[in-house]
């Protein structure tokens, strides 16, 4: 087999710039599994020059004013195209999911890769899929003729595999109304910051005085999808903050995963290193949530 | 699979492009428009060398089609000195040699313009911060530093 060569982009397709959602939608339901839609391209591209992706044809969304931006309609709505950068630059609040977004390898890709675009490659190693699952986000998937609405830890199913249909369209990621008195972290450990993440944590805790009235973690890098610690989070609920607490949930959401070993760390380094992060993610929650 | 013509502006003045769907943005700078400045190096969105603005912002020329540039403002490295004068970002890597073998040269520059641009007065944990998706594999990055912050001290000292 010859070299992948980087330098071009080898395949043939055709090219559709549509600019509305029921465009996108009818073309999807046209074409089906031999179509592909692109946001950023920061993924989708990169697959096709090393041929993993071989669609005839790519629907563009970035002509789509309706995938795009954010906005408040008591839950906070987030068309599916809306850039990494201008998530993070606009909702410092959701400091998991901005931290996330400043995590994304380069400045040019906070720039170019999208939300949405995140989500539909399913990696496991997804930054942006940890603080959402922390914050119970919900997606909403569009076809031709239907639209229907998915918790988002319903929606990976594995490595690049997402519960969406080959006519559907990931157009909407929403997030319920923050309960008062919540904060939330995230933290990543790659070998450099423009790296792929070795595993990373996201926390949130809601509180009540002393007492934490509601927790999520979620953990990434640490299993075929980006995964809940169920078992932690319902042992931190009830319970009296404390580092000590903090510290007994991290071991226990390590415990929880069960990670492999690969180019970027060994499951042994995976799960110390997550007992640490969660219990660290869990400390910066609770300080946030004044 | 046939071409299609888009319009847009480059380097301040109006372009036709005729192009393929699997051309890539870098592949009509180089190779149509002989626009040698910007780099291919990594094509997977790795190193940088392909920084160019696309309507303002850094953007990877190896990802971006050049169908998708239909309408858009593209700057690149040969667009940036104006009517015969270098812009202060050249200027700054000129005064500090902040080059060896001249491979990122433009990246780093046209990533340091966009910074400017959007912080004009950058601590160095700032600009280190910015310029962390460019890789210089002479590792000049000490001199490409202080580049940045001259350049944004030469701006401050005109506008004052």
């Amino acid at each position: 087999m010859l070299p992948t060569n980087t330098h071009i982009l080898y395949p043939e397709f055709d090219y559709h710039a549509p600019t509305t959602l029921y465009e996108v939608t009818e073309l999807l339901a046209q074409y089906g599994d031999s179509a592909r839609v692109m946001a950023g391209g920061t993924d989708l591209l990169v697959q096709m020059k090393m041929e993993r992706r071989q669609p005839s044809q790519v629907i563009s969304l970035m002509h789509v004013n309706a995938l795009q931006g954010i906005s408040q309609n008591g839950s906070l709505d987030i068309g599916a195209t809306t850039s990494i950068q201008e998530i993070h630059r606009r909702l410092p609040q959701l400091y998991a999911l901005a931290e996330a977004c400043n995590g994304f390898s380069s400045i040019q890709i906070m720039y170019m890769a999208t939300l949405g675009g995140n989500l539909c490659n399913a990696s496991p190693a997804s930054d942006s899929a940890p603080p959402l699952l922390t914050y119970d986000a919900r997606v909403t998937l569009k076809s031709k003729t239907a639209e229907r609405v998915l918790p988002l830890e319903r929606f990976f199913l594995g490595p690049g595999k997402t519960a969406m249909q080959p006519d559907e369209l990931l157009a909407q990621i929403s997030i319920p109304a923050p309960l008062p008195h919540s904060g939330s972290a995230f933290i990543k450990i790659s070998r450099v910051v423009a790296d792929i993440s070795q595993v990373c944590a996201a926390a949130r805790l809601t509180r009540e005085g002393n007492t934490i009235r509601d927790a999520r973690i979620a953990l990434g890098s640490v299993a075929p999808t980006p995964v809940r610690a169920a078992g932690a989070e319902r042992d931190l609920i009830g319970e009296t903050f404390s580092p000590a607490l903090a510290e007994k949930i991290g071991k226990q959401a390590a415990q929880e995963i069960s990670p492999i070993s690969d180019v970027r760390a060994t499951r042994e380094y995976r799960q110390q290193v997550a007992a640490v992060i969660v219990r660290d993610a869990l400390l910066r929650a609770w300080e946030r949530a004044q | 699979m046939d071409k299609k013509t888009i319009h847009l502006t480059l380097n301040g003045e109006a372009r036709e492009w005729r192009v393929y769907p699997n051309e890539l943005l870098l592949n009509t700078l180089r190779e149509q428009e002989f626009l040698t400045g910007t780099k291919y190096g990594c094509g997977i969105g790795e190193c940088g060398a392909c920084t160019v603005h696309v309507n303002g912002a850094p953007r990877l020329a190896c990802l971006t089609l050049a169908l998708a540039c239909e309408g858009a403002d593209i700057l690149t490295i040969e667009g940036l000195a104006r009517d015969g004068k270098l812009d202060a970002v050249q200027e700054a890597f000129l005064g500090q040699s902040a080059f060896q073998c001249g491979f990122c040269t433009s990246d780093m520059i046209m990533m340091t313009r966009a910074l400017l641009n959007e912080n004009p007065q950058p601590t160095e944990t700032q600009v280190r911060d910015y310029l962390r998706g460019n890789l210089c594999r002479c590792t000049g990055y000490a001199s490409i530093v202080r580049a940045a912050l001259d350049a944004a001290e030469m701006e401050r000292q005109e506008t004052a």
